[in-house]
């Protein structure tokens, strides 16, 4: 393109020939390519940076099962001290015996993510509603810096929060056996996707239509009907994202969970128990681990584990918010 | 009658919630600033930890959050700012530039603390060792120091700041590039003299939110190169050659002190975690301090910003 611009400025001289021209234009050209060239550079290192965390997690990850048999991270078998064969689901890492069943850690980690999306998705939902459906612009501009704000604070404030009040508050509310247990995590965990999902579900409403709302009132439906019937339903995908985002956010959840929920690994269903989840076994086991033992790599391999199960979450959530754009054409 | 009825209660209760939200967040600061307010005093910022941590003040830490933020923006943020700029103003939307945006999305997503064992894992045990083994003579880079926390932390935020970019950049209108290119100006000036004058202010927004999240964050620095208690500062005096001064300067490969890490410890791990409750408090306001300045400063910057798009 250079060449030709060059070649009619020569032959025919209609355009007045600036000094130069010429060769600022061929330097343009160069410095366009070396830009370009540098840029696509940073994005190549970026690119694998972040490609070369999946396959490190990996690769530590498969290399604990060289030296523990795949059922052990089930179940092992224990002789108790009449010398007969007990099946035990415990994650012991240390000691003679090491026992590596991850259904404890996996348990543990639902119990806190599972209360916890459900609290934050009914306050969650619910504020997000009111921001896009009904504040008005004054009250809209008092809530939505707030969340934007909670949504800051650093998860080890709110892990801290739990730690010093709120696990004494629930103790004396709900009189638990245990002042620190998984339900004061969900609590905490709430705490920090509630301003995920009511910012999301705000987006998700704020991108339905208004002619949608207006044939809905034109057909004598009230406020509420329209919300309920019209509004919630295209938005649903939106909806569905945010919350799912909001579930991996919490399974994720790492200095929360640490501090509040007791870290007891221990096979349980009941939200008041003590428990350790996935995350928090890292956490607190990480530091004291020789490098390249068979801990270490355990841990490698529920690092990988948390990896692939949020990935497949925030994947569907992913999903679903194109599925909206689709439907809402936008 | 009924249906009126039904509404009525439904929107109270929305009402409700939204305002239950609002005075969770009010709550959860109002706890610490009454804690901590009463022991910030001039000398709990500028003092260091004494007698076995129960006294003294957490300059350390503040330094060292300060230090660790700082190299973590140097290292992510002109990084991710390219990569996101790249990404869209230049790779265009082919099947290998979706499948880019989809994992950097999703990276964002991916939990702090597997960061954390990339970070013991890839750069203390791989990269540090490695280096120790060819220079030779003692551990040197392969243990916990600044250098490896602040690039975990790098790690961390960097799909977040491409994301945010990458948002930013996509809300140019095409049209303006369309323009820009008509008048026969190349890629590169489209995007330094049309796309990014009007980005700047939203790539700012998101780069301060990003920092602040990295500036908060725990988990991927436990292993990396925090310290319970240090007792200097990570500073190394260096020579300056044929003039006999020496010149203080950070030191990234030492181990430092940080506010969310001086929390947790203090919460979690001090001998008598009740009778440091005061200096627990009193570090969680600063931290709490600390990322609202930064967040305040992104949100007033984008409440100006949209004001600015919209009276366009």
């Amino acid at each position: 393109m250079d060449s030709r611009i060059e070649s009619k400025i020569g032959k025919a001289g209609t355009v007045p020939v600036v000094p130069g021209a010429v060769r600022r234009l061929r330097r343009g050209r160069w410095r366009e390519v070396f830009i370009e060239t540098f840029l696509r550079l940073n994005g190549f290192i970026a690119i694998a940076a972040i490609l070369l965390i999946f396959i490190f997690l990996f690769k530590e990850g498969i290399q604990a099962f060289r030296t523990i048999p795949a059922g052990h991270f089930l179940q092992s078998q224990e002789l108790d001290f009449d010398n007969v064969p007990q099946t035990v689901r415990l994650w012991q890492p240390v000691g003679q015996n090491p026992k590596y069943s991850l259904i404890p850690l996996l348990l543990g980690s639902f119990l806190v993510a599972l209360p916890g999306t459900l609290i934050a998705t009914i306050f969650g939902v619910a504020c997000g509603i009111y921001l896009a459906e009904i504040a008005g612009k004054r009250t809209r501009e008092v809530i939505k810096p707030a969340i934007e704000l909670l949504a800051g604070v650093p998860s080890v404030v709110i892990g801290f929060f739990c730690l010093a009040t709120l696990a004494t508050f629930v103790q004396d509310a709900l009189g638990t056996t245990f002042r620190l247990n998984a339900m004061v995590g969900a609590l905490g965990v709430s705490l920090v996707i509630v301003p995920v999902i009511a910012t999301m579900t705000d987006d998700a409403l704020r991108a339905v239509p208004g002619y949608l709302r207006e044939g809905a009132h034109a057909l004598g439906a009230n406020r509420w009907e329209t919300i309920t019937r019209v509004v919630v339903p295209a938005g649903a995908s939106g909806l569905v994202a945010a919350i799912l985002l909001g579930m991996g956010r919490a399974l994720g959840e790492t200095m929360i969970v640490l501090m509040a929920t007791g870290n007891a690994a221990q096979v349980t269903l009941n939200p008041f128990d003590s428990v350790r989840t996935m995350t928090a076994t890292i956490a607190a086991e990480l530091g004291a681990v020789p490098q390249g033992g068979e801990q270490y790599r355990a841990l490698f391999l529920v690092g990988s584990l948390l990896f692939v199960m949020t990935f497949l979450i925030n994947l569907v959530a992913e999903l679903a918010v194109a599925r909206m754009r689709r439907r809402l054409a936008l | 009658m009924k249906r009126r009825f039904v509404e009525t209660i439904a929107l109270a209760l929305l009402r409700g919630t939204a305002f239950a939200v609002l005075l969770a967040t009010i709550l959860l600061i109002g706890s610490i600033v009454r804690g901590g307010a009463g022991v910030i005093t001039w000398e709990f910022l500028s003092a260091t930890p004494t007698e076995g941590m129960t006294h003294g003040g957490i300059f350390p830490a503040i330094f060292g959050t300060i230090c660790i933020t700082l190299l973590m923006i140097v290292m992510a943020l002109p990084l991710g700012v390219c990569a996101a700029i790249y990404m869209v103003e230049y790779a265009g939307s082919s099947g290998l530039a979706r499948v880019i945006r989809a994992s950097v999305n999703n990276l964002a997503g991916v939990p702090s603390i597997v960061f954390g064992l990339f970070g013991v894992g890839f750069f203390i045990l791989f990269i540090g060792r490695s280096i120790d083994r060819v220079r030779g003579g003692g551990l040197l880079f392969g243990q916990p120091a600044m250098l490896w926390a602040a690039a975990t932390l790098a790690v961390l935020v960097l799909p977040v700041i491409i994301v945010n970019t990458a948002e930013a950049l996509t809300a140019v209108p095409r049209s303006h590039r369309e323009a820009s290119f008509a008048l026969g100006a190349t890629r590169w000036q489209t995007v330094r003299r049309v796309v990014l004058p009007q980005a700047r202010a939203g790539i700012l927004t998101g780069s301060i939110l990003s920092v602040s999240r990295g500036a908060g964050e725990t988990a991927p620095i436990l292993f990396t190169g925090c310290a319970y208690f240090l007792p200097r500062l990570p500073i190394v005096h260096l020579g300056v050659p044929f003039t006999g001064l020496s010149v203080p300067m950070v030191n990234p490969l030492d181990q430092f002190m940080e506010l969310s890490y001086h929390i947790f410890i203090m919460a979690t791990q001090s001998t008598d975690a009740a009778a440091t409750r005061p200096i627990q408090y009193g570090t969680t306001l600063i931290l709490v301090a600390l990322t609202f300045i930064l967040n305040l400063a992104a949100i007033s910057l984008r409440v100006r910003y949209r004001r600015g798009l919209e009276s366009r």
